[in-house]
């Protein structure tokens, strides 16, 4: 890494920010987690579960007010913010004390500013487009009130995760999204193939949730606390080891969460959840906590470039990763699945890059949760008209029966491959100018995912909407119901003019009180990587047009392909190397614990007692019933005894 | 007074009465053979409180009489109560006491 020296003082001036106590509208952020948890509360536990009360008939509707309803507090607190002085747009409110154990203090309080500001606004946000459009997509389901419980659940504990003030509360929301995302992958419990998903992430999560708490103890062990801003104020006073070791834990976190190589598995297996889920949690909002945590954990990670160049390698690693398997899929949903992965590459790429990077890393969070919302509610529609078919193959020239859909499907495709005016264009773009201006071999990374996620989006998109029907006899496709299109066209909306966040680097100067700011001069123009980002992608796209729209789609996957279609459909052997690796050798040692357990441990006892056992069928051999065997046995010991008396006698 | 003599008599039905034990099977035998051995020590008891000149020994003869008789009517008892089952009055019969 080049040129990260001047980092060191773009640290201090974040650390210099001091949050004011909560007053006025700040006072009642806490309603922002409130509703929607007491709404999961009273969906999930009140009476009635499983007949037809009012709960069951109308539970869907009190959880989008929820959602709605906290989204309101969100716009108003973020106005009531924009009015504040930038000094004092951190507020922070100490609700109660979660625990006290001698010197350490945790405070269970909400700490809102610029950061977690925008992250409130798109989680309410896109989670209430998402609830109203489910409202339509789980019409059917007899068990809608549960799941509109466990998005309100989830929709809580990702609050509790982005304004939490302190590391340990952040883990709370953090493990209540996990929970949330288990309990959704896992919605249709009946099919096997979701169970064993949603076992799936949470197992793979608790190996990043170790990294994640390994950090909070040693925050603890260091600095006594684990306040976040306290934290971020101690750091600069302790060695680099402890910052880069800090570092280290937290990305091993994120990579859980956010999907990240090398625990990126779990996330392809997680489309067996409803597909507003996906959307949600699996696209806009959950996966994008690892990218918050290090945005949030910057005062750490400006301090450790070991650590920063190892979220940058990850971040790299996972965004061709990413695209690599989104270009091998027939599934539209695991398409985007690997899609969502190497966005959040890029993301994390970004939030590596420091100070020169986060504000990007978060204004890509934001666009690709408008735009990713957006593609997963459209791949939902589609499937919603196709009856729950995945398989692409089967699509084809949808765009006439689903107008609305193609439309909207439409601006997240244009958005998200980074189509000029698009938001997805301004996003990315940002990132891909920083990382060649910090590094050359993290920009061509960069670059290259462009073009393929310009080839990928171009394939999903001929396949379903262009080219020719493919559907199945039964399968009469039509438009999805307005409670589903108008979410879409919000979204829409949103993929197109999310950009507009960077004009005149608003974006940046919100972020910089939080993030620091540092700028990397390039050695060329700007606009000539913004055209050679715009040339690789139309090659991409290109390239995509000419292999699927000018020849025949088989109608099944041809079997005879190349060796990279063969390991991106293997989801790049993740899931085998999990299992050579950790599965096997783990399965090994638990045998071999269980043989030395039965044969060694067992053995002993169980030896001991033959032992006796064989002595005593030996010595069992003495007692012959005989009662002249015994009189001569008597006779023998007494003779032995006058002799030996004899003897020592006569000695 | 010379003791040898008694206790070569002594010595000897102690002799007998071992071996009837060891070699008979009759049970009456056996224990009358048990008798034997008792009174074959009775004798060195009373040889030897003669030729120590006190009564110890005759007071120990007088215990063995009382254990012997005692022991006589239990074990008649049992012997009976055997044959009376098991019409056989062998030692080697009764051997059903054994693992």
């Amino acid at each position: 890494m080049t040129s990260m020296s001047s980092i060191v003082l773009a640290a201090s001036e974040h650390a210099d920010v001091v949050p004011v106590a909560a007053d006025g509208v700040f006072s009642w952020m806490w309603l922002l987690v409130a509703i929607p948890a007491v709404s999961a509360a009273i969906l999930l536990i009140g009476d009635g579960a499983g007949d037809h009360g009012p709960l069951d008939r109308f539970g869907h509707l009190l959880g989008t007010a929820a959602a709605i309803a906290s989204f309101v507090v969100g716009v108003v607190g973020f106005v009531a913010l924009l009015g504040q002085d930038v000094a004092e747009r951190a507020v922070t409110q100490d609700l109660w004390t979660w625990m006290q154990v001698g010197g350490f203090d945790v405070t269970m309080s909400v700490y809102y500013d610029q950061l977690s500001a925008l992250f409130v606004l798109l989680i309410t946000g896109v989670g209430s487009l998402i609830h109203v459009y489910s409202i339509g997509y789980m019409a059917h389901d007899p068990r809608k009130r549960r799941f509109f419980g466990f998005l309100n659940l989830f929709i809580a504990a990702m609050l509790v995760l982005v304004l939490a003030g302190d590391y340990l509360v952040l883990f709370l929301g953090w493990e209540g999204v996990g929970l949330a995302s288990y309990l959704l992958i896992g919605f249709w419990q009946e099919k096997r193939s979701a169970a064993v998903a949603a076992k799936k992430a949470f197992i793979v999560n608790r190996v990043g949730d170790l990294g994640l708490a390994l950090g909070i103890m040693l925050m603890f062990a260091q600095f006594g606390t684990t306040n976040i801003h306290e934290v971020g104020l101690n750091v600069t006073n302790a060695s680099q080891s402890v910052a880069t070791a800090l570092g280290l834990l937290l990305l091993l976190g994120a990579c859980g969460k956010s999907a990240q190589v090398p625990l990126q598995s779990w996330l392809l297996d997680a489309m067996e959840g409803p597909t507003p889920v996906s959307a949600l949690i699996h696209a806009a909002t959950m996966v994008t906590a690892g990218v918050y945590l290090v945005v949030r954990s910057a005062a750490i990670y400006d301090l450790s470039e070991v650590a920063r160049t190892a979220v940058v390698i990850v971040g790299c690693v996972t965004l061709l990763f990413g695209a690599w398997i989104g270009c091998a899929k027939d599934d539209i949903k695991k398409a985007l699945a690997g899609s969502t992965m190497s966005q959040i590459g890029y993301m994390m790429l970004a939030a590596g890059l420091g100070p020169a990077g986060y504000a990007f890393a978060i204004f890509h969070l934001i666009t690709h949760g408008f735009f990713k919302a957006n593609m997963f509610l459209g791949a939902g529609s589609v499937m919603h008209g196709m009856n729950d078919d995945v398989d692409m193959r089967h699509y084809g020239a949808l765009r006439k029966l689903m107008p609305l859909t193609f439309i909207t499907f439409a601006m997240g495709y244009l958005a998200i491959i980074g189509f000029p005016g698009f938001s997805g264009f301004f996003s990315k773009d940002r990132i891909i100018e920083s990382a060649f201006a910090t590094n050359f071999w993290a920009g061509l990374a960069a670059l290259l995912g462009a073009g393929v996620t310009a080839f990928y989006m171009t394939r999903v998109m001929i396949l379903t909407f262009f080219g020719e029907r493919r559907w199945r006899e039964d399968v009469h496709p039509h438009e999805s119901p307005k409670i589903m299109t108008v979410p879409l066209i919000v979204l829409a909306a949103l993929s197109v003019v999310g950009g507009a966040l960077t004009f005149s680097d608003w974006i940046e100067d919100w972020l910089t009180p939080v993030t620091g700011s540092e700028h990397h001069e390039l050695g060329v123009p700007a606009w000539v990587i913004t055209l050679i980002i715009v040339a690789v992608v139309a090659v991409g796209a290109s390239l995509a047009y000419v292999l699927f729209a000018r020849r025949d789609v088989p109608d099944t996957a041809p079997q005879q392909v190349s060796v990279f279609t063969r390991a991106g459909r293997a989801d790049l052997y993740g899931d085998a190397v999990n299992e050579a690796v950790f599965m096997r050798p783990g399965q090994y040692l638990t045998r071999s614990l269980v043989y030395v357990d039965g044969t060694g441990i067992d053995g002993a006892v169980t030896g001991t007692a033959e032992l006796v056992g064989d002595g005593a069928r030996g010595l069992r051999r003495l007692q012959t019933g005989f009662v002249r065997t015994y009189a001569a046995e008597i006779f023998g010991g007494a003779l032995v005894l006058v002799l030996a008396l004899l003897a020592v006698n006569l000695a | 007074m010379t003791v040898e003599p008694f206790i070569g008599l002594s010595a000897l039905l102690f002799a007998i009465g071992a071996i009837g034990v060891l070699v008979r099977r009759n049970a009456i035998v056996v224990f009358m053979c048990v008798e034997l051995m008792l009174n074959a020590c009775n004798l060195s008891f009373v040889t030897f409180a003669r030729a120590h000149g006190n009564l110890d020994g005759q007071v120990a003869a007088f215990f063995v009489m009382v254990v012997a008789a005692a022991e006589v009517v239990v074990g008649l008892a049992i012997i009976v109560s055997i044959f009376r089952t098991r019409r056989s009055a062998s030692v080697d019969d009764a051997s059903l006491l054994k693992l």
